[in-house]
């Protein structure tokens, strides 16, 4: 168990060209479960990699626990890895499986059936010690292939791969249960690789989400969730996504649809300087009022359930807004708008700058 | 699951018709063959099995049957383990993995006769490099001693078909996930155990078709002892391809080369089946597994 | 600060890396060695016969290209060279083509005896050529295939079309069964469907079965041998049974036996990204 610390870490797979994964700095407490989030190529697994060390970064450093691994090779860090699909032993036995990595370190006998009655009782692997893993269900595969992992004393972290990815859907929740319940008895570091968001943030207390080999953000869910620091978070995070609307600001004031609707505030309070801006929206976080609110036109209602989706076209972009039932709204129907005043963003470049004051609340 | 549908045997039709052209036919003129003494096209006599008889107790088939059996044997043991270590040196990506392949494919793809006749001339002590080289070390003569005859045709078997193993291996190599390598990296694997317990079990498809087919093709290696030794020195290198060759076309005893043919086919016929039914029990146990 | 790279395929452990450029150089001498054969008749088409046996040289003292000339200027040799051609193309279409239905039959549908009638089909691959040529030789005169590229090809069809099914089953079964289900739904007939979905799908299967096809054809001596005397006699034939009054010219052999190669070399080149996975698919 150790805090994980990266510091100036980068790698490119070409000798410098390009970079898959951008110098960045992050630290991790230890016992945390962190998700490393974002589409396929975004530089995660690569990240996963060069903190288990099979990569060595081109740049950088890797801390555990205050101690500089980034030369020690994979075995010496110690770390336990599991992979998108259950990575076994075919011709041994779940019980050969959980003693390869004790073997090969040269440990006891005795202590390795020790660790193995451990594992297996933790895992509730028992019953199948004397089993060839491929006879198993796949989600208990992949039980075994972490167990191997974790056979070894003082893991400083277990780290997953998008885990789930080849699980049977019935056995997929059933799994990451498993995997929460081992971290709350374990308390192990855990980074879990995945391009699922519910996945990521159900699963972990700390999300760092990567998009084109840098670290956009990085925090909990719920910040994550209620203040996006950057456009590709609001977009990817959340469901649907979060609404962006071309505007622009003239003398602190926000400019949509040539309509003034509010005043363009920096966190500090502050007014912004003028020029085009990208107001971010939540679907949550817009409302419809009958008396006053920016005039719109509903093109389509889909109701989901539990609460229902209005689509309306806004200055020139496709919104949604997400609404409870008990709002009285049809498809061709004119309302009135509102935002949320506290959860209105202003963007610049794709980054958060300010907060949008609005005037029709 | 596959659909159950007779009607897929008019898919399969012209298969059959192309193989009972090609080989039943053939198959069935051999067997009329085989139960008469052909003396001339008009001049023949049904002898039943006789020829059977005389051709189970024939010490020269039965000496040819030997040497091909342990020449297969011998093929086996040199090329499966030289193909698996070379196909795991093998450059794996870029255009050194294109130019490695390209160049281990060549002996496959040259004219068995021109393997003959290169080896032929390149093996001689006077005139060629290899056994001019050779024989300043030992004594190595190929037209003359049967050891050298035997060793040559080997060295030529292996110098053409351990490709074929090389890329078989390099295939299931390359099929391997690389999540294999970096789990055995994790677990603190050596190199040995890498092989042993990564690789060996996912390589048992490939290596289980390459021995079938090394030891079939060298079963019935006709052409290289035919060029290069002409089955000599002696009868060191006469194998059962060459044996039968002479008897049919060389003496034309038809009737006796036809029963030669047929017990010949129906072992090879035999140890395939054995090889396939071995392969797909062990695929099946393996599925059956995985379900 | 290191700056080792890593390719992005394979990751091996830093112990392994260390050993890599060892390997690797090694793997390179090995087929240094592997070719010197091959360099060998290289280096004897472009010298005179008497060079060749009056003793060892390994650079040759004087050149020539008469070998070359001969070949490409008499038509008993480029002939004999384009008979070869013509039989291996013509085998190669034939057995790709009678091979596909099976082939997806196998792959998709179980049918009465399929399994046997697979195996069997496998065993055919190993049937030794030499049982065969005594009823080959006579079908083919009764049917008056003899001495025609055309009865070489078919002749041939015998290693072939198993071999052709073998591997293109492989390709086959690579692809999702839910292709054909939809081209049904969409209202596909069979042999449309075949024709317009299928084939373009399995491309680099086809390619590399009429590889193989080309490759045993080629370099088949014995049948072809058999079946043919002068109108289609193979380039393989030419070459065992020319010899002049001076014995055998061994530049124009070795000529002959260079050519022989280009082609194959050509096929490979084609196919190298395929050809791996061609073997490997093979269901046995």
């Amino acid at each position: 168990m150790a805090e994980i610390r990266l510091e100036n870490l980068g790698h490119s797979y070409d000798g410098g060209t390009t970079y898959a994964l951008n110098p960045l700095n992050l630290t991790w407490k230890d016992g945390n479960a962190i998700a490393l989030l974002g589409p396929s190529g975004c530089g995660k697994t690569t990240l996963l990699n060069i903190i288990s060390g099979l990569i060595t970064p081109s740049s950088g450093r890797v801390y555990f626990d205050g101690v500089d691994v980034t030369e020690s090779d994979t075995a010496r860090r110690n770390v336990a890895q599991v992979f998108q699909f259950p990575v076994l032993y075919d011709t041994m036995t779940v019980s050969q499986n959980l003693a390869f990595p004790l073997k090969n370190r040269g440990i006891s006998k005795d202590e390795i059936s020790k660790r193995i009655a451990e594992v297996a009782e933790l895992l509730d692997l028992t019953k199948y010690l004397d089993e060839r893993p491929l006879r198993l269900r796949s989600d208990l595969q992949q039980l075994v292939s972490l167990g191997r992992g974790l056979v070894r004393k003082d893991v400083p972290a277990i780290l997953f791969d998008e885990p789930l990815t080849v699980i049977d859907q019935n056995f997929k929740w059933t799994l990451r249960g498993r995997l929460k319940e081992l971290h709350r008895v374990t308390k192990h570091t855990l980074v879990y690789v995945t391009h699922d968001q519910t996945e990521a943030l159900t699963f972990a207390d700390e999300v760092v989400v990567l998009n084109e080999g840098s670290v956009v953000q990085s925090g909990s869910s719920a910040d994550l969730f209620l203040q996006p620091e950057h456009e590709f978070v609001g977009f990817f995070i959340g469901s649907p996504g979060m609404n962006f609307l071309n505007a622009s600001i003239t003398n602190g004031l926000v400019v949509l649809n040539n309509q003034e609707i509010g005043s363009a505030k920096s966190f500090g309070g502050q007014n912004l300087d003028s020029g085009s801006v990208r107001i971010g929206v939540r679907p949550e976080f817009l409302t419809i009022s009958n008396s006053n609110g920016l005039p719109v036109q509903i093109d389509r209602v889909e109701n989901r359930g539990g609460y229902q989706l209005a689509h309306f076209e806004l200055a020139g972009s496709k919104t949604i807004a997400k609404l409870s039932n008990e709002t009285k709204v049809a498809s061709g129907q004119s309302a009135n708008l509102v935002f949320d005043q506290e959860r209105t963003y202003l963007f610049r470049e794709s980054q958060l700058c300010g907060r949008l004051v609005s005037k029709v609340s | 699951m596959k659909t159950r549908n007779n009607k897929a045997w008019f898919l399969v039709l012209p298969v059959i018709l192309t193989v009972s052209f090609t080989a039943i036919l053939p198959l069935m003129t051999v067997a009329n063959y085989a139960v008469q003494d052909i003396f001339s096209p008009t001049d023949r006599l049904f002898i039943g099995m006789d020829w059977f008889y005389n051709i189970t107790n024939d010490p020269l088939i039965f000496n040819a049957f030997k040497r091909s059996f342990s020449f297969s044997i011998q093929v086996l043991l040199i090329q499966i383990p030289l193909g698996i270590a070379i196909a795991r040196i093998m450059p794996k990506s870029g255009w050194k993995a294109s130019a490695a392949l390209v160049m281990v494919a060549i002996p496959l793809i040259i004219p068995w006769n021109v393997i003959g006749t290169t080896w032929q001339i390149f093996a001689r002590p006077d005139i060629g490099l290899g056994g001019y080289l050779i024989n300043k070390f030992i004594d190595f003569n190929y037209t003359s001693d049967p050891l050298d005859g035997w060793i040559l045709i080997l060295l030529v078997d292996v110098w053409h078909w351990t490709p074929l193993v090389i890329l078989l291996v390099y295939a299931g190599l390359r099929s391997i996930p690389p999540a294999y390598y970096q789990a055995a990296a994790i677990d603190g694997a050596s190199q040995v155990a890498v092989f042993r317990f990564v690789e060996l079990p996912k390589l048992k498809r490939v290596l289980m078709i390459a021995i079938l087919l090394r030891f079939m093709d060298s079963f019935m290696i006709y052409t290289e002892p035919f060029v290069i030794t002409g089955g000599g020195p002696g009868e060191a290198t006469t194998f059962l391809s060459i044996l039968l060759s002479n008897i049919a076309v060389g003496q034309f005893d038809i009737g006796r080369a036809g029963a030669f043919s047929l017990i010949y086919f129906l072992f090879i016929q035999i140890l395939s089946f054995l090889f396939f039914t071995v392969l797909t029990l062990q695929e099946r146990a393996e599925v059956t597994k995985a379900k | 600060m290191t700056s080792t790279t890593t390719t992005k395929g394979v990751l091996s452990p830093r112990k392994k890396k260390a050993s890599l450029p060892w390997s690797g150089l090694m793997f390179w001498i090995i087929i240094a060695i592997w070719m010197i054969p091959v360099a060998w008749l290289v280096l004897m088409s472009i010298r005179p016969s008497a060079d060749i046996l009056a003793g060892l040289e390994i650079i040759p003292s004087r050149i020539t290209f008469d070998g070359y000339i001969t070949f490409l200027s008499k038509d008993i040799w480029y002939g004999a060279y384009l008979n070869s051609l013509t039989y291996s193309t013509l085998n190669t279409v034939m057995s790709v083509t009678v091979a596909l239905p099976a082939a997806y039959a196998f792959s998709r549908f179980s049918f009465a005896g399929d399994k046997h009638l697979f195996f069997w089909l496998l065993t055919n691959r190993m049937a030794p050529a030499a049982v065969f040529l005594l009823p080959f030789f006579n079908m083919y005169k009764a049917v008056g295939l003899f001495d025609t590229n055309l009865g070489v090809a078919i002749a041939h069809m015998l290693f072939n079309v198993p071999l052709a099914v073998w591997i293109l089953e492989g390709f086959i079964s690579g692809i999702p069964r839910e292709v054909d289900e939809t081209a049904a739904i969409d209202g596909y007939s069979l042999p449309r469907f075949f024709i317009k979905i299928f084939l373009p799908m399995i491309r680099s299967g086809i390619g590399v079965t009429a590889f193989f096809c080309f490759m045993f054809s080629w370099v088949e001596l014995l049948i072809a041998r058999t079946i043919t005397s002068t109108e289609a006699k193979p380039i393989s034939a030419a070459m065992t049974r020319t010899v002049t009054s001076g014995g055998l010219d061994w530049t124009l052999l070795s000529t002959a036996g260079v050519m022989t190669i280009l082609p194959g070399i050509l096929a490979i080149w084609f196919v190298r990204k395929y050809i791996a996975k061609g073997f490997a698919l093979g269901r046995v």
